[in-house]
């Protein structure tokens, strides 16, 4: 089964993160795609470099080019291929420790949500 | 998780890394019946621990490293007994601690492979292979191997610990293979994946399709070789060919469990990250130098499939050609019945059929229903409508797995 993993980001120090960690997280990404779970995976630009957003609310369409005020950032996503929820939330726990780890001061949260896999029709 | 439930974290550590923890004690003790038990060990220790003392910070590590230490006491104890009984005037064995410190510094991956060499080793039969790598690559329990492959729990545990008993007494050490031998010894793991993954994309017997969990571990497998082994081109290949047949699992039965033959598969239900996955990993292999290999030709047949925006787009010439070189690497009666369907494909239906005739003469084809189901299809194509309908109904009579009757004789019913 699949699941769909993001990386929100509360708040972090000013500086950039610290070599240790973005290694530390190169070998956890080289691990969990050799063990096989690890399918797929990015990490985004921040909502201040741009972007936007398309709403529909009351029956309007609107877009609205990116800056925005974000209390949450998505900074990354993963996508697991496992054999139960645990050994995603696992894989997501680990990542999360890294940054424990490596960057102090920084807070933030990964969810896990499992892939919707259509029945048949 | 890890922090609220120390047994449920301790089992799902275990499921995810027993392979590593399983290879690593197996590498200290050079035995991979004692490096499961060690691995084994070392699971109940954590069941034991983790709820008194709390989840390690890095539970994986604690896992490997108690597996490491137990191998290493059992290797001290057995050394000082030899050193005793070497006082008595016998021999020293071969094992020093020091060889066991050396292998420690080595890293997981190359005891994985070592592990995956031994599983599938040739002096074991086909069957063994695979039920002993389901267990130990996988970690799968005997209950699990013997669900995943329809066979009784007793018969599974049989086959697990007769291949242990075969490794032992032929004296197979857990080592990589020496480089002349690479080629043969590969050859042999890929067999047992590819087997595995068929086993359960085609269930050969009873009310089941396809069983997906035993896909899903020879896919798991496939990933690990192909990132163990990353210079390998059939390996990649492999890897390509599960990866793109695994993005149509989804398509393949319908509302009521009966299959869906390729061609008539709705294609939108194809899983697009693993079309991307497969075709990623074929360009790599394809990169690699080297004559055209049978995974290669294989899962260049099933790109050839995947990026066909319709069945009516499908390149079939390039097919034919494609299962004519499968036929010139790795010629067999059923790539023949394959390539008569490819001919047939592309405009030919009255080659096909002769195709189809020449291979059913051979001797592994008899009473095999996709000769008379291939007949039926490229005597349909010629409008020879009432030979086609026996031949499905013929067909739906041979075959062992139930929806695929059911399909090929409303095949027949509906020409």
């Amino acid at each position: 089964m699949r699941f769909f993993s993001t990386l929100k980001v509360t708040s972090q120090p000013d500086t950039p993160p610290p070599t240790a960690l973005m290694e530390a997280i190169a070998n956890l990404g080289m691990e969990a795609t050799r063990s096989g779970a690890l399918v797929d995976f990015a990490g985004l630009m921040p909502v201040a470099a741009g972007g936007g957003r398309v709403s529909l609310a009351g029956g309007a369409l609107t877009v609205t080019d990116g800056p925005f005020a974000e209390s949450k950032e998505l900074i990354s996503y993963a996508v697991y291929d496992v054999r139960s929820r645990d050994e995603a939330i696992e894989w997501a726990t680990r990542f999360v420790r890294l940054h424990q780890e490596h960057w102090a001061g920084w807070e933030g949260e990964a969810d896990v949500q499992q892939v919707f896999e259509a029945p048949p029709p | 998780m890890t922090a609220t439930d120390p047994r449920r974290a301790a089992e799902t550590v275990w499921r995810m890394e027993s392979a590593s923890i399983v290879a690593v004690a197996s590498r200290v003790l050079g035995d991979v019946g004692l490096g499961e038990e060690i691995a084994q060990d070392a699971f109940v220790a954590a069941l034991e621990q983790w709820p008194a003392r709390g989840v390690p910070p890095n539970p994986a590590g604690w896992l490997v490293s108690t597996a490491r230490h137990l191998a290493i006491d059992l290797v001290r104890r057995r050394t000082t007994y030899a050193r005793k009984l070497a006082e008595v005037g016998r021999s020293l064995p071969d094992v020093e601690v020091a060889d066991v410190n050396d292998a420690l510094d080595d890293h997981i991956g190359d005891d994985l492979l070592r592990l995956v060499f031994t599983t599938c080793h040739p002096v074991l039969t086909t069957e063994s292979r695979v039920a002993l790598t389901l267990r130990l690559l996988g970690g799968l329990t005997t209950t699990e191997v013997a669900r995943g492959l329809l066979i009784p729990e007793a018969t599974a545990g049989q086959r697990i610990s007769r291949a242990k008993r075969t490794l032992a007494a032929h004296g197979v050490s857990f080592e990589l293979p020496r480089p002349e031998e690479m080629q043969e010894r590969l050859a042999s793991v890929l067999e047992v994946v590819y087997l595995m993954f068929n086993e359960g994309y085609v269930a050969t017997t009873g009310p089941d399709w396809a069983r997906p969990e035993l896909c899903y571990e020879a896919i798991r497998l496939a990933r690990l070789l192909a990132a163990l082994l990353p210079d390998e081109r059939e390996v990649l290949a492999l890897d390509a060919l599960l990866e793109l047949q695994a993005s149509r699992l989804a398509a393949r039965v319908d509302a009521s469990g009966a299959p869906v033959p390729l061609l008539e598969q709705d294609r939108r239900r194809w899983d697009p990250l693993l079309t991307r996955r497969g075709t990623a990993a074929l360009t790599r292999a394809l990169g690699l130098p080297g004559p055209p290999t049978p995974y290669l030709l294989q899962a260049s047949i099933a790109a050839c499939h995947a990026l066909a925006p319709s069945a009516g787009e499908t390149d079939w010439p390039q097919i034919v050609r494609l299962y004519a070189a499968l036929g010139s690497v790795s010629p067999s009666p059923v790539v023949e019945l394959n390539r008569a369907v490819a001919v047939g494909m592309a405009g030919d239906a009255e080659a096909g059929l002769a195709l189809v005739d020449r291979a059913a003469e051979s001797p592994s084809l008899r009473g095999y229903a996709q000769v008379p189901a291939v007949r039926a299809h490229l005597l349909g194509l010629l409008g020879r409508t009432e030979e086609a309908r026996d031949a499905y109904r013929l067909a739906a009579d041979l075959t062992r797995n139930e929806p695929e009757a059911a399909l090929l004789r409303r095949r027949a019913d509906t020409l």
